[in-house]
């Protein structure tokens, strides 16, 4: 077992001192960050971009790594406390979750959302770490066109599928293609989109687009709502559950990741429907069992499951991002920028360029997984009192650690004038409800999708023919064809009713 | 005409609404408890949730006092029960007062303090116990 023996080689090296603290410091802001509605991990590692620069890159990406499982292990306990999702991922988990603390099983909801997001995380962890290999050898061989073709179908599915509009998904993603254009043309150095600026000549930094619109945006669209009713939080003490918690829990979990994990590879990413088919499942299993059926007052089932699909899709991300470079979410996104800024470049040759980065990272998220139960169990209490800090305080903290990223990047004030741009962006996509996915990813695709398609054009010779001369892409452009027409057909056939589960999902969004 | 009671779910709001309960009785008018938050957090352990009202009214109904129960929400907690008792021209006010530490005086203002300098009845400053 050749993978097994890389996977304990990145064990050892992940189970220093130093190493292990950088992972404990990450999943605790992670669960941090997860916990407050509204600071997600994308965010939180948009905001601690800069603020790593000192340390080396796997640190970095250890630490990077804690905050991501971090932040969608903190989305339940606010689900399941205040019904309150802490980012779409845990829509499905509130449903029965908060149910069923309300009706004082706030501990063992809690309980079965950690370990199912244990038991997930370490499965979808291992996955990871046995496909990505596999994956990078066979995407050695495919070349430009199909690179192109790859990142075109993640672009349209990211726009078209998720979220509620696919205008609003298309108007996102050409305001981020149009941002990754802004700069020097990188073959004829020609400045495009700068308005004969010397500042904007090397292109904007993805720190301070991601940074304006994650945390100026947030910050705004906050202190423009900045009184709301407080919530009735249901107080709760130590996660646990019984012998009955756990014969109910434990199919669920594996369905769950077994259902996330393919849908976090994906380029249609995201854990929306993953978490959502993990839901209907288990309630359709629930029924055909018969007997006590809790689903609608806090069925156990219904936390465990969507809870551990949403960390296995959480894990999967990784494979596409390791393996090819293509960043699925948001949070990838900002991933993927920090291995640039090391100087990583991420794709089919990362695993065989950085074969201790890249073990060291898997190893380090199993044990990131490991600390996130042990910390996290105990600790539910004192992360619920998280919820009492008051507004003002919190973004002031935020601001104070957008601004001082913004001009770490440039050490220039030009970078802090663009900074507030982009949380006037920011501010207005929220507004108008338009989806942050599309535009970060396209910011971040767009230049590297630019660079396979010159690729493509210059091996032969600036004919258009160069995009399909690969059997794979025509197959992947099929695929975007399918993908981009679908939906249009499926909502011609299908009754007007389910328009307004999809108004209701864009409420959830844009709050 | 009522006694209104700044009251908030611990032993310094309890306090207030013991002697407030007591004081309506005595001058034979109702009261009018009031219960403010600013609203900058998610979650306001000094703002009544559902369980809390239910408490509260039954204390209430339990006095024999008219009484009506007024939760608001703004930028200034002394302000939101200095308006409801301008509003409904209070007898008097009654809150609870808590020890401050010196630290707490210099970064914290104090809501009773600004009830009780701007408030334009006289005002009953409780202790618990």
């Amino acid at each position: 077992m050749d993978t097994l023996n890389l996977l304990l080689d990145g064990f050892a090296s992940a189970l220093t001192l130093e190493n292990l603290a950088y992972a404990s410091i990450g999943v605790l802001l992670g669960t941090f960050v997860g916990v407050l509605p509204g600071i997600g991990p994308a965010m939180a590692l948009a905001l601690l971009l800069p603020v790593t620069y000192g340390l080396d890159a796997t640190q970095a990406l250890i630490m990077f790594a804690g905050i991501y499982y971090g932040g969608m292990y903190g989305g339940s306990t606010t689900s399941i406390l205040l019904n309150t999702p802490g980012e779409s991922a845990s829509v499905m988990t509130a449903i029965e979750g908060n149910k069923m603390a309300k009706k004082g099983r706030a501990a063992q909801a809690l309980a079965t959302a950690a370990i199912g997001s244990f038991v997930a995380g370490t499965i979808g962890t291992l996955l990871v770490a046995f496909f990505t290999p596999t994956i990078a050898t066979w995407a050695v061989e495919i070349g430009a066109p199909t690179y192109f073709a790859i990142m075109l179908l993640a672009m349209v599915l990211v726009s078209s599928v998720l979220g509620a509009s696919k205008l609003r998904g298309f108007i996102a993603l050409a305001i981020g293609l149009t941002i990754g254009l802004v700069g020097l043309d990188a073959s004829t150095a020609q400045a495009r989109l700068t308005g004969g600026s010397l500042e904007l000549a090397d292109g904007i930094d993805i720190v301070v687009v991601a940074v304006g619109v994650f945390a100026i945006g947030e910050a705004l669209w906050t202190a423009a709502h900045l009184r709301r009713r407080p919530i009735d939080v249901i107080p709760v003490g130590r996660p646990f559950m019984g012998r009955a918690d756990w014969s109910r829990s434990w199919a669920p979990w594996l369905r769950g990741t077994a259902l996330g994990f393919p849908f976090g590879a994906l380029p249609a990413g995201g854990a929306e429907t993953p978490t959502f088919l993990s839901y209907i499942t288990e309630r359709k299993l629930a029924r055909r069992r018969g007997g006590a059926d809790e689903f609608g007052e806090g069925a156990i089932e219904g936390v465990a499951g969507p809870e551990a699909a949403n960390n296995a899709s959480a894990a999967g991300m990784f494979v596409p991002l390791l393996a090819l470079g293509l960043p699925v979410t948001a949070t990838a996104s900002i991933l993927l920028a920090a291995m640039q800024k090391y100087g990583i470049v991420p794709g089919p040759t990362l695993m065989t360029d950085q074969p201790d980065l890249i073990w060291t990272l898997l190893a380090s998220l199993l044990i990131g997984n490991t600390l996130l139960l042990v910390i996290n169990l105990p600790l539910a209490p004192v992360w619920a009192k998280l919820l009492r800090i008051p507004r003002p305080q919190l973004y002031a903290g935020i601001l104070f650690f957008a601004c001082l990223g913004a001009y770490s990047v440039g050490q220039s004030a030009f970078d802090l004038a663009m900074l507030l741009l982009f949380g006037g962006l920011g501010f207005a996509i929220r507004r108008f409800g338009i989806p942050v996915l599309p535009l970060i990813l396209a910011v971040i695709l767009g230049p590297l999708m630019e660079v396979k398609m010159r690729e493509a054009l210059d091996l032969s010779g600036g004919d258009v023919s160069g995009l399909f001369n690969e059997p794979l892409a025509i197959f992947v452009y099929a695929l975007v064809v399918l993908a981009a027409l679908s939906p249009l057909l499926i909502a011609r056939f299908r009754p007007p009713m389910l328009h307004e589960q999809h108004d209701q999902h864009r409420d959830q969004e844009v709050s | 005409m009522a006694v209104v009671i700044g009251f908030i779910p611990d032993e310094y709001g309890e306090a207030a609404l013991a002697h407030g309960l007591a004081e309506a009785q005595r001058r034979g008018t109702g009261v009018v408890v009031v219960n403010s938050t600013k609203g900058d957090a998610l979650v306001d352990r000094r703002y009544l949730g559902e369980d809390g009202k239910v408490t509260l009214e039954e204390q209430l109904t339990a006095s024999g006092v008219e009484h009506e129960l007024r939760q608001t929400m703004g930028r200034d907690i002394a302000d939101e029960l200095l308006a409801v008792a301008k509003e409904v021209a209070a007898d008097a006010i009654v809150i609870g007062i808590r020890h401050r530490t010196p630290v707490g005086k210099l970064i914290m203002g104090s809501v009773a303090q600004r009830v009780i300098i701007d408030a334009t009845c006289p005002v009953i400053a409780v202790k618990p116990g």
